[in-house]
């Protein structure tokens, strides 16, 4: 299991555009990923399951990964959160 | 952020007749001007925008589910309404099923605090697979309303 901690860096937060990012990047990889906030725990290949944790500028969530592509997956979803998910 | 809040009840449609995805957002955009929500003046701009919005991705998040919306200028508080269409129709939705029913949104571009809040009940909402399918069976507007009012109350203050 590895773990990171990310920021939602764009104004507008986790929303849906952002969260339709997060699952087809996530859907490229065989390992298990989630993320948490505060206890709430997502798949990160679940739309309905990202927007749940709505998510605001700002908010920490943790980011873990499982399996053998685990670390690949980490930096792919980390590097969307770092590039505000190119989201205006 | 309880349905109550942003839920328009007299713009809540039980029969929707449209029958792609252009039709739905028009239908649901006249029936918020219908109900006085929006003004007749900026109905085709923001159906035009919810139209944009679309391109970018589809909102529909699967099990049935869409959720089309926009910011837009005219409105000074997050407005919404939702649809039931009987037969469902393609959205081009993410899991590749048909959409049944539909919550629509248009928010002030200043609170993306709202629209989130918004998002997030409807999503936790539509994690109990008992509310999706009765909601999206329902027959009447005031059959809708019931449904929306008791998953409102089944949540603590939020």
């Amino acid at each position: 299991m590895i773990t990171r901690v990310v920021t939602v860096q764009n104004p507008e937060g986790l929303h849906m555009r952002p969260a339709d990012k997060l699952v087809r990047a996530a859907t490229n990889f065989q390992c298990q990923i989630e993320l948490e906030r505060a206890g709430q725990i997502a798949d990160c290949r679940s739309m309905i399951g990202l927007l749940t944790l709505g998510a605001p500028q700002g908010t920490e969530l943790t980011l873990r990964a499982q399996g053998p592509d685990a670390p690949m997956a980490i930096e792919a979803i980390a590097r969307l959160f770092d590039s505000q998910f190119d989201d205006p | 952020m309880k349905f109550s809040v942003f839920v328009a009840p007299k713009a809540v449609k039980s029969d929707l007749a449209a029958t792609t995805k252009e039709e739905v957002i028009a239908e649901l955009v006249q029936s918020l001007v219908e109900a006085q929500e929006i003004l007749a003046k900026d109905k085709d701009d923001i159906i035009k925008a919810i139209m944009r919005r679309e391109e970018l991705g589809s909102t529909g998040i699967g099990r049935g589910v869409a959720v089309p919306h926009t910011k837009h200028p005219s409105v000074k508080k997050l407005v919404g309404t939702v649809g039931v269409s009987a037969q469902g129709l393609d959205f081009e939705s993410l899991d590749g099923q048909k959409a049944s029913l539909f919550f629509l949104l248009v928010s002030p571009p200043d609170r993306p605090g709202d629209h989130l809040r918004a998002l997030e009940n409807i999503s936790r909402q539509l994690r109990d697979e008992q509310f999706c399918r009765v909601l999206s069976q329902s027959k009447t507007v005031e059959g809708i309303l019931e449904l929306l009012e008791e998953a409102d109350s089944s949540q603590a203050s939020n």
